[in-house]
């Protein structure tokens, strides 16, 4: 209590308050500064790597500029490519506030496009909006049933998540191309075994006026729902809670099961609709293509983005822009393409090292008597 | 058999407004207005882009894009820009697209299997005057007439490799990894069968599909468990055949290479190898291109139009062999030669081909072939 308040209080919540309020604020300056040393730092070692190759570091970081954000086109390509990492990695973070480390998300990916398309074939003749609307609930379903699958085994048999859901990413792939090389192949698609088409009319068009597909807005759109549902609803806050200790929210009474299967939903859901998305406004049909990699990169993000699913959006684009550079750099600086990952791997360690960095400065932390 | 475009005006007209696009020049220019036959001296150099799925030194399919490219890196007013590991995903329509805006490329060589549909088609469409170039045969007339494709028929040179395998084994068991069971990994591992078969008809072929066109684990343990099989001999159809060339000379048994040289591989054990050799393709279509003369949209050559070649005989290939592989090579080159001759079973006893029949490497048939020649163990499904 402020020792200018008189003896009745009731008011004093209030200055209290008050004070604190840049508290949020600041959180957020810190967790956006603590990522950007991390960030310098890796670009510093990067660079001395460089040097030890015998490139030069100033014409490496002019190329990533120039490749990820220097013209219009290279921000149409970054965000391009940040688009579906948007939605995988939510799917490793909704799941990671219940302290859930899911990793099969590369096969909700592809089965949701699977099921996608599925779901879209009988219904090619019909409107473009029926089209996606199946497309996009079957898709979100197919990976929400997917990574709940794994969330079931860990709730109900104690089975450890990680590995449930990375062996069943491999089943759930080789179901994936059991079904495009099999019973659902178009007998025309000789030498790259694909389902049959959604029909050109089907297609996602781009957002106007830019050479993007709408998985961006979507993307933005669901790791903003998300971010509302984790910090400002109840089922966010007993997420959160049982991911801070899972016993400790049993003996509260949290249904700690059910609050596992609906964040394993979500996330797998949000993998799932990153499929349909690819296959609506992509590929127009289910195929190899779909198994890109974006599950496993989604990681990636989640981890540096410490499942905020806000953080996400600067993270996703982040890598988005190392992969439209990448191209440039391999041609012009005649760099293999193993020195992008290079650069990935220590920023992925060094923002993993910088939570060390959390808490350790004053000025980020609250501030006031309360 | 170069299909050329019948409105050869338009394509040089496009060429034309390229180069004045890009000239900075006015006397580039110029020369691209007024005096075609001049315009490949005055214009400004040709930047030739190309795509690899896989990375540049994978010992195999990329690899052998790769050293093309590397040669077409030393023709006069050539420029060459490359990315390796680009996914067939919307990843390669932004690198093309970078090729353009950011390098001027002009000349595109996407060189993987699935880039075609939608990625090259739809950036050609967007870029009208560049000229897109696809491996694999996949074009029609009714795509844009800035692209194409090329591609050769290796399974000629799979019978060869089948032949010298036929000299090499003890155990009348010869071994194949392959990636998918698709038409053109079936045309080979059916062209390698036979080709041992003509040699001695008791040899068999056992087969392991893999399920990927990289997947080197898989790769390895195939390898093994055919060796384990009592299989002497092996060769492949996977993007890069490292691990099995380097596993089987481990173990001491003959390699047959595939997509590139890897002699290097196994020294030991290698007989000789089915290889591109893109360079007499890349060659032709940037001398169309620096001339303004149209590039083919469709072509497609065999070891004759040396779209394909054989590696040089390793020392574990007797002088039989060496002898009989010459001799078959010599017939083949002079064009109509069918390894695909009916009466022809496949491995379950359905006769495939009737008797009378033959099917050169040109035939559409091979195209969409779906079954396992007699003699080979193993089974699509």
């Amino acid at each position: 209590m402020s020792s200018t308040t008189t003896v009745k209080t009731a008011p004093a919540a209030r200055p209290v308050r008050s004070v604190d309020r840049w508290y949020p604020l600041r959180r957020s300056a810190e967790a956006v500064l603590a990522p950007l040393v991390a960030l310098v730092t890796a670009a510093a070692l990067f660079s001395i790597f460089l040097l030890f190759l015998g490139a030069s570091p100033v014409d490496f970081i002019d190329l990533v500029w120039r490749g990820a954000f220097g013209s219009w086109f290279s921000i149409q390509n970054t965000v391009q490519r940040a688009s579906p990492l948007l939605l995988t990695a939510l799917c490793v973070a909704i799941p990671a506030q219940l302290g859930l480390v899911i990793i099969g998300g590369e096969a909700a990916v592809v089965l949701g496009g699977l099921a996608a398309t599925v779901a879209a074939l009988p219904l090619v003749n019909t409107s473009p909006i029926i089209v996606w609307a199946a497309m996009a609930v079957a898709g979100s379903a197919m990976g929400a049933a997917w990574i709940t699958l794994s969330g079931w085994l860990r709730a109900r048999l104690n089975v450890n998540e990680v590995i449930a859901s990375l062996v069943l990413s491999y089943i759930g792939l080789a179901l994936f191309n059991h079904f495009v090389e099999g019973l659902l192949r178009d007998p025309a698609s000789l030498n790259k075994p694909s389902t049959y088409g959604i029909g050109d009319q089907n297609m996602l068009g781009n957002v106007p006026w830019l050479d993007l597909h709408p998985g961006l807005p979507v993307g933005v759109l669901a790791c903003v729902l998300c971010w509302v549902l984790i910090y400002r609803t109840s089922f966010g806050f007993a997420a959160r809670v049982t991911g801070g200790n899972m016993r400790a929210a049993q003996l509260q009474g949290l249904p700690v099961t059910k609050l596992i299967l609906v964040a394993c939903a979500i996330g797998g859901g949000c993998a799932g609709l990153a499929g349909a998305i690819e296959v609506a406004a992509e590929y127009g049909r289910a195929n190899a293509s779909l198994d890109a990699g974006y599950g496993y990169t989604g990681i990636l993000i989640a981890f540096l983005a410490r499942f905020n699913p806000l953080t996400i959006i600067p993270m996703a684009i982040l890598l988005g822009g190392l992969g439209a550079a990448d191209g440039l750099l391999q041609r012009r600086m005649d760099l293999p393409d193993a020195t992008i990952q290079v650069l990935q791997g220590l920023i992925f360690v060094l923002i993993l090292a910088s939570d060390t960095l959390y808490g350790r400065v004053r000025w980020f932390q609250p501030r006031g008597d309360a | 058999m170069p299909v050329t475009t019948p409105d050869a005006n338009a394509l040089s007209r496009s060429l034309s407004r390229r180069r004045l696009l890009q000239g900075t020049a006015g006397a580039a220019s110029l020369a691209a207005v007024g005096l075609p036959g001049q315009s490949a001296e005055a214009a400004k150099t040709l930047t030739v882009g190309f795509i690899y799925v896989g990375p540049k030194d994978d010992y195999g399919y990329n690899q052998a894009h790769a050293e093309a490219a590397a040669m077409v890196k030393k023709m006069p007013g050539v420029k060459v820009v490359e990315e390796e590991r680009v996914p067939e995903t919307d990843a390669v329509s932004k690198s093309m697209e970078s090729m353009i805006q950011l390098d001027g490329a002009t000349l595109l060589f996407p060189t993987s299997f699935g880039y075609f549909d939608p990625y090259m088609l739809k950036t050609a469409t967007k870029y009208k005057d560049i000229q897109f170039r696809h491996c694999g045969g996949l074009w029609t007339d009714k795509d844009p007439m800035n692209t194409g494709s090329y591609f050769g028929y290796i399974g000629m040179c799979q019978y060869l490799n089948g032949i010298a395998a036929a000299h090499a084994t003890k155990s009348k068991k010869i071994g194949f990894v392959a990636a998918k069971p698709i038409p053109q990994v079936l045309v080979n591992v059916n062209s390698f069968t036979l080709g041992a078969r003509s040699v001695d008809p008791t040899i068999t072929t056992s087969v392991i599909f893999t399920g990927e066109w990289s997947m080197p684990v898989k790769e390895a343990e195939a390898t093994n468990s055919l060796i384990g099989q009592g299989i002497d001999v092996i060769t492949c159809h996977v993007d890069g055949p490292k691990v099995i060339m380097e596993t089987a000379e481990r173990r001491g048994i003959y390699t047959c290479g595939y997509h590139a040289d890897q002699s290097k591989l196994a020294p030991k054990g290698y007989l000789t190898g089915a290889e591109w050799n893109w360079i007499t393709v890349y060659k032709q279509f940037i001398n169309d291109a620096q001339a303004g003369k149209p590039i083919p949209n469709f072509t497609r050559g065999g070891l004759a139009e040396g779209f394909v070649k054989m590696s040089a005989y390793g020392p574990a290939l007797s002088a039989a062999g060496r002898k009989n592989v010459d001799a078959v090579k010599a017939e083949i080159m002079k064009g109509g030669y069918s390894v695909f001759k009916g009466p022809l079973k496949d491995n379950k006893g359905t006769i495939v081909i009737p008797a009378g029949k033959a099917l050169p490497e040109t035939a559409i048939e091979l195209e969409s072939c779906n079954y396992l020649v007699e003699g080979v163990v193993g089974s699509i499904a």
